[in-house]
């Protein structure tokens, strides 16, 4: 589509790990895995446990190694971690000793050492009142919901301005209502500031809502890249209005039969199909091609009652 | 209406002071009896148990003993005869002093140890082999190298607290959680700032738990050391107490060692929930 480099580019990715059993050999958790991100573009990626989707972002992150293939951003190959490739872990990874303004002033300290007090003050603040926690400054991490935990994870990740976001499941640890909420600020905050970003989930709504590509990961062990889904709707999206849009269910039925089927027949599907790894099938999901689709092979039961 | 707990345990602790003090006084006292007539320069050398009393002093005596104490701590009537406040802060000096020289090792040892697993398994035999020695095995050694009695001590304090300092501070380093470490690795933090900032807060309260029992342990052993090395502190003089028969004396000073032991547990526990944090 776009003419431009893209500004990541997973090129070849296997991660193998020795085998706990002994005598047996190292096993792949992905392998051969190609895909890219582009500048201003949110990718989302979906797989079930054990496909590895961690580890491929720790290595994305820097934090992991990859056995094979390489990650280039901006045209250099990852080597380690960066300020560039901000993360927000699962887990919010918060300093419990630090309050809410200090865990912020911490990573834009490391950002930017050279500035004073007020300025990294300020520059906090900023962020702090982006993701509604004005007010929490001086609270400590153990006074906060999980929410607002996660909102603190979220504005130390920004406030560094970096130019990727990576997200680990960032709200698969809070409440429906709360999640709900996150995700509508993330989708503003990424609409406005268009950050580039990639997120790994398994929500699939959560994908529909934020994302412009889903990539779908196959299981683990040796998972690859089953093939990549263009998000069919609109851009300018909500979460209480974009289940209207015709396209809406056609993309839900194509994520959710990945999910339930594919994920785990996909090695026969690979046996048939001419696969190719460096450039995964690319599908986009419309409410025209949904019947003929080729990719959709049998609908689960509960596509067929939401058809219904 | 029921008192609140903190009122009851205290009637209850006061009421527990009170039965202990009038047993004590009772036991002491059971006189009367005479027994057999005692050669009179026997009996003189005897004293109290020549009566039919205890050779223990009561509570009255001690109680009269404590004050006298109390009421002048610091006189210095020559090598055998000081006040119990000089005594213990000599003794309190050793201890604070070995101890300080214990964590300014044990705590970056503990560092290295807890952070590079070489340094762990290579020092691990070491440390298991080294802690459950007596500290006080040291002390020949220590008074043939040394030749001075006085650091001498020191160094049975200092070899004595290194261990738990050591094994905690390890300990905390290694189990701070990785999350935080790889927030300070995708921030390109370094390694410096790392251990500042993230591992030392994270390792804080284990470091501190380590800190706690040593200082506890260097408590106990300094009597024992001062007992052997002599010349001044409260192990000393409780020993010179001993040989002067003066059993009262000895109370008092086995009251204070306790006092100034949980005072310094206190101090640290106090210490341990400033670095303390809630996850």
């Amino acid at each position: 589509m776009s003419s431009k480099k893209p500004l990541i580019s997973i090129e070849g990715l296997t991660r193998s790990f020795a085998s706990q059993d002994k005598g047996e050999d190292a096993f792949a958790v992905f392998e051969d895995v190609w895909f890219h991100v582009n500048e201003s573009e949110f990718v989302c990626l979906i797989g079930h446990s054990g496909c590895g989707k961690t580890t491929l972002l720790n290595i994305l992150a820097g934090l992991d190694t990859a056995s094979e293939g390489a990650v280039i951003v901006g045209g250099i190959a990852v080597e380690g971690p960066s300020l560039d490739r901000a993360v927000i872990f699962q887990s919010h990874a918060l300093m419990p000793w630090m309050s809410v303004m200090g865990n912020i002033a911490f990573a834009v300290k490391s950002r930017w050492p050279e500035w004073n007090k007020d300025r990294i003050r300020e520059h906090c603040q900023k962020y702090i009142d982006l993701v509604h926690l004005t007010g929490s400054e001086n609270k400590k991490p153990s006074q906060l919901s999980g929410g607002m935990k996660q909102r603190v994870g979220i504005a130390r990740a920004l406030a560094i301005q970096p130019k990727i976001l990576l997200m680990d499941e960032p709200f698969s640890a809070l409440d429906a209502l709360t999640r709900g909420s996150l995700q509508d600020e993330t989708l503003s905050i990424c609409q406005t500031t268009r950050q580039t970003s990639f997120m790994i989930t398994h929500d699939i709504d959560e994908a529909i809502l934020l994302s412009d590509k889903i990539v779908l990961m196959t299981n683990g062990p040796e998972a690859k890249v089953c093939e990549i889904v263009e998000n069919t709707l609109p851009r300018e999206r909500t979460r209480n209005d974009m289940h209207h849009h015709a396209n809406y269910y056609p993309m839900r039925n194509h994520l959710l039969d990945f999910l339930v089927n594919r994920s785990r027949q996909f090695r026969e599907e690979l046996a048939s199909a001419d696969y190719d790894p460096r450039h995964p099938p690319v599908v986009a999901p419309t409410a025209e091609n949904a019947s003929t689709d080729p990719a959709v092979f049998e609908k689960p039961p509960l596509v067929k009652t939401i058809n219904a | 209406m029921a008192a609140s707990l903190r009122a009851r345990s205290l009637v209850l602790s006061v009421v527990l002071f009170c039965v202990f003090v009038a047993i004590w006084h009772f036991a002491v006292q059971t006189g009367g009896d005479t027994g057999p007539a005692m050669d009179p320069e026997y009996a003189a050398l005897m004293g109290e148990t020549a009566k039919g009393g205890s050779a223990l002093p009561g509570p009255l005596q001690v109680g009269a003993e404590l004050w006298k104490h109390i009421s002048d701590p610091f006189y210095d009537a020559g090598p055998n005869d000081k006040g119990i406040g000089i005594q213990l802060a000599y003794s309190l000096g050793r201890v604070l002093l070995g101890f300080l020289i214990a964590a300014l090792v044990a705590i970056p040892l503990g560092f290295l140890v807890g952070m590079s697993p070489l340094f762990h398994k290579a020092l691990d035999p070491y440390i298991q082999v080294l802690k459950p020695i007596s500290p006080l095995a040291w002390m020949p050694l220590a008074l043939y190298t040394i030749k001075d009695s006085e650091v001498s001590s020191i160094f049975v304090i200092f070899i004595c607290a290194l261990w738990p300092m050591l094994i905690n501070t390890a300990f905390g380093v290694a189990s701070v959680r990785k999350e935080w470490l790889n927030v300070s690795k995708t921030l390109e933090v370094g390694s410096l700032r790392t251990a500042l900032l993230v591992i030392l807060p994270a390792a804080a309260p284990t470091i501190m738990t380590g800190m706690r029992i040593s200082i506890g342990i260097a408590w106990l052993v300094i009597v024992a050391a001062e007992m052997l090395v002599g010349g001044t502190g409260i192990g000393y003089f409780v020993w010179n107490e001993w040989n002067n028969l003066s059993i009262t004396s000895i109370l008092v000073a086995i009251l204070f060692i306790g006092l100034i032991g949980m005072l310094l547990d206190l101090v640290l526990a106090w210490v341990g929930r400033l670095v303390a944090y809630q996850e």
